[in-house]
């Protein structure tokens, strides 16, 4: 008697399983069916301008919408030197701030702590943008801009990027306001990744009379470096492809300017300037082929990241 | 994108035959930005006084273009009007509602509002960066006794596409020939200098926060948000003010009558009050209708709006068209607009 009630059991349970196999088959096959429907309406929507221009698009730092000549290399150039300035900053920022939370903080202060950073992580970009535009561009114009000038800019070799009038909004601008956005994003997680390192480790490692930071370096950052890539790359996923907050101060024109202090243009801003307006196929088709573009520049960097973690993990062990 | 598209189209319309169907004369349009707090008011008073709602998508000129054409809205609304060749290709007809103009406006210290004198070609120089100082002779020329600074100019235009870009570049187009050859007049183009901002408040904002610099906004924007402008120099080489009365001016010296499909552009008009750079919005509605009861409550809906929304249309800084201008319009949906049946959809009677 108990022995059928069993098998039955079993097999209800078989039944299940297999159902729930297929489920979850199901949604992890959406996201890649999603994926491939993307890039091909992407590359479909770019054709005309594909056809039209070929690599010149990616050369040509002309964007003419009356004459119907367009060229990427502005906003590519934008999109790029913004998330380079942003990881520039955010990094040893967001490096410093998870080291002082693991390590240094009182332990009292760790709490509130986290969770302001937290909270800034969640703040719509758009408040990021407002504020770099109403209160952040002025102060910039009239006391940081002046000094950079006066200082970084008298340095020869790096002074051409710190020319022109004070504006308070430009491509420096952008990648500061980017650069406060990725920081809480980096931050938590590197935090996270640092809270992971058994303390057995450390202490161990504190007991052969290592400094704060030969602990960091030696034990905590080779034990988490993995964490800490991932949470790099997180925040340049997230510089590469902002939006409004960077249309708020990037200054939005389609020129090529060597210094910083000069407007420039992102790939995510000029889609969201000018997809509206844009009428005529070549000029929608060139906007897609821009999209096409970022989503190509977020592959690469994920690809590379993802390669830089195998070439980290094949060197485990072999050096100290 | 096509076959997406058209997939998006069935999935909306098997929803809305799913969903029954309870205001049949309900119309939606799409488009221009300009006009829409003046269409959503319109809208909202015809709806007390008829029950017929109208949903106003304010989506940009060039969405708008492509929604008529589509035929998911029963009528368009854009900034530019479209050539009589693009209307004929199309099956569109258009025409106008209300008028605005778009006014230069910088930020000087020690310069009183409206006190700088500028020509369209100072102007049209000025934005291709010719002209790089406030005190160069060309300015200083024209506005002798003012103490102008020997600062650098920064130029603020419009960063996404704008039917106030296309009204300021055609009216650059026609005062300065190597503008018109450089740059030319579209709703975006490639600009020689300066920055850009995002919509009528960006441009406001940049030029209030940019210490001698000089954009262009749309007339209401001065008002609200108290800008210095410029007196600029009319085709009657008089210098005028942005007010009521030269924008109306200029409507009053156009010839609506000799231009074909209303594709008229009120930049440089005659007059010796009219403000040069004066603009109309614009409908979009199909010649041929297949859904003719749709396209009467449309063009009931304006016929209301013509007759009775000139005092909201003030009160919003529009200018409203003059009446023998909507005279016109009135008789051309007549002569334009039909079913099926090659019947007209509305006769107005004046």
């Amino acid at each position: 008697m108990s022995k059928i009630h069993f098998t039955a059991k079993l097999k209800r349970q078989l039944l299940f399983d297999r159902i729930f196999h297929k489920v979850t088959w199901f949604f992890t096959f959406v996201v890649f069916a999603l994926l491939a429907a993307l890039i091909g309406s992407l590359i479909i929507g770019s054709m005309p301008a594909i056809k039209t221009f070929g690599f010149d698009l990616l050369f040509s730092a002309d964007w003419n919408p009356v004459t119907e000549k367009f060229g990427a290399l502005v906003p590519i150039v934008g999109t790029l030197v913004t998330s380079f300035i942003a990881l520039l900053i955010g990094i040893p920022v967001s490096f410093g701030i998870a080291l002082f939370l693991t390590e240094l903080s009182p332990p009292w202060l760790r709490r509130p702590l986290g969770t302001a950073i937290e909270l800034l992580a969640g703040i719509p970009s758009i408040i990021y943008g407002m504020w770099g535009l109403f209160v952040f561009a002025p102060l910039f114009a009239q006391y940081i801009q002046p000094w950079l000038q006066n200082s970084l800019g008298q340095v020869p070799g790096i002074s051409f990027l710190f020319e022109g009038s004070f504006m308070g909004i430009g491509m420096l601008t952008a990648g500061i306001i980017l650069a406060i956005m990725v920081i809480p994003f980096i931050a938590s997680v590197i935090r996270d990744v640092f809270e992971i390192v058994p303390s057995m480790l450390k202490e161990s490692a504190y007991a052969f009379g290592a400094t704060t930071w030969e602990v960091i370096w030696y034990v905590v950052l080779p034990y988490t470096k993995i964490g800490v890539v991932g949470a790099i790359m997180l925040g340049l996923g997230r510089a590469l492809g902002e939006t409004m907050a960077v249309t708020f101060v990037i200054g939005n024109a389609h020129q090529l300017h060597a210094s910083l202090f000069m407007p420039g243009n992102s790939i995510a801003s000029a889609l969201a300037n000018e997809f509206t307006e844009a009428d005529g196929e070549l000029y929608t088709s060139a906007l897609i082929e821009l999209g096409l573009i970022l989503f190509f520049i977020t592959f690469v960097v994920l690809t590379f990241s993802k390669i830089l973690l195998l070439q980290l993990k094949k060197r485990e062990g072999t050096t100290a | 994108m096509k076959l997406q598209f058209v997939l998006a189209l069935l999935v909306t319309t098997a929803a809305l035959i799913v969903t029954p169907v309870t205001f049949a004369a309900d119309i939606t349009g799409a488009g221009a930005t300009f006009p829409y707090p003046i269409y959503a008011k319109w809208a909202d008073a015809y709806k007390k006084q008829t029950g017929v709602r109208m949903n106003y998508q304010s989506i940009g000129s060039g969405g708008g273009i492509k929604q008529i054409k589509a035929k998911t809205v029963d009528f368009g609304a854009s900034d530019k009007p479209l050539t009589l060749e693009e209307l004929e290709v199309n099956g569109l007809t258009q025409f106008p509602t209300v008028l605005g103009g778009v006014v230069p406006v910088i930020n000087l210290d020690g310069v009183k509002q409206g006190q700088i004198r500028i020509t369209g070609t100072v102007l049209a120089d000025i934005f291709l960066g010719k002209i790089k100082r406030w005190n160069d002779p060309a300015i200083a020329g024209l506005n002798t006794g003012i103490d102008l600074p020997a600062s650098n100019i920064t130029v603020v235009h419009r960063a996404d596409g704008s039917g106030t870009t296309f009204l300021f570049t055609d009216y650059l187009s026609k005062v300065s020939p190597e503008w018109k050859d450089k740059v030319g007049a579209d709703t975006s183009v490639a600009w020689p200098v300066g920055t850009g901002g995002k919509g009528n408040e960006g441009v406001a904002n940049f030029v209030k926060q940019i210490k001698n610099s000089i954009g262009y906004v749309e007339a209401a924007y001065v008002k609200q948000s108290k800008m210095n402008y410029v007196q600029l120099q009319n085709h009657d080489g008089i210098y005028v003010i942005p007010t009521e009365d030269s924008f109306k001016a200029a409507a009053a010296n156009t010839q609506w009558d000799k231009a074909p499909g209303f594709y008229e552009i009120l930049t440089n008009k005659p007059g010796e009050n009219s403000w040069p750079i004066t603009g109309a919005t614009f409908i979009l509605m199909h010649k041929s209708q297949e859904k003719p009861i749709q396209a009467s409550a449309v063009l009931k809906f304006f016929e209301w709006a013509y007759a009775h929304g000139d005092e909201m249309a003030l009160e919003l800084d529009y200018i409203p068209l003059p009446d023998s201008v909507i005279k016109l319009i009135e008789d051309s949906w007549e002569a334009n607009i039909k079913g099926k049946d090659g019947k007209a959809i509305i006769s107005v009677k004046h």
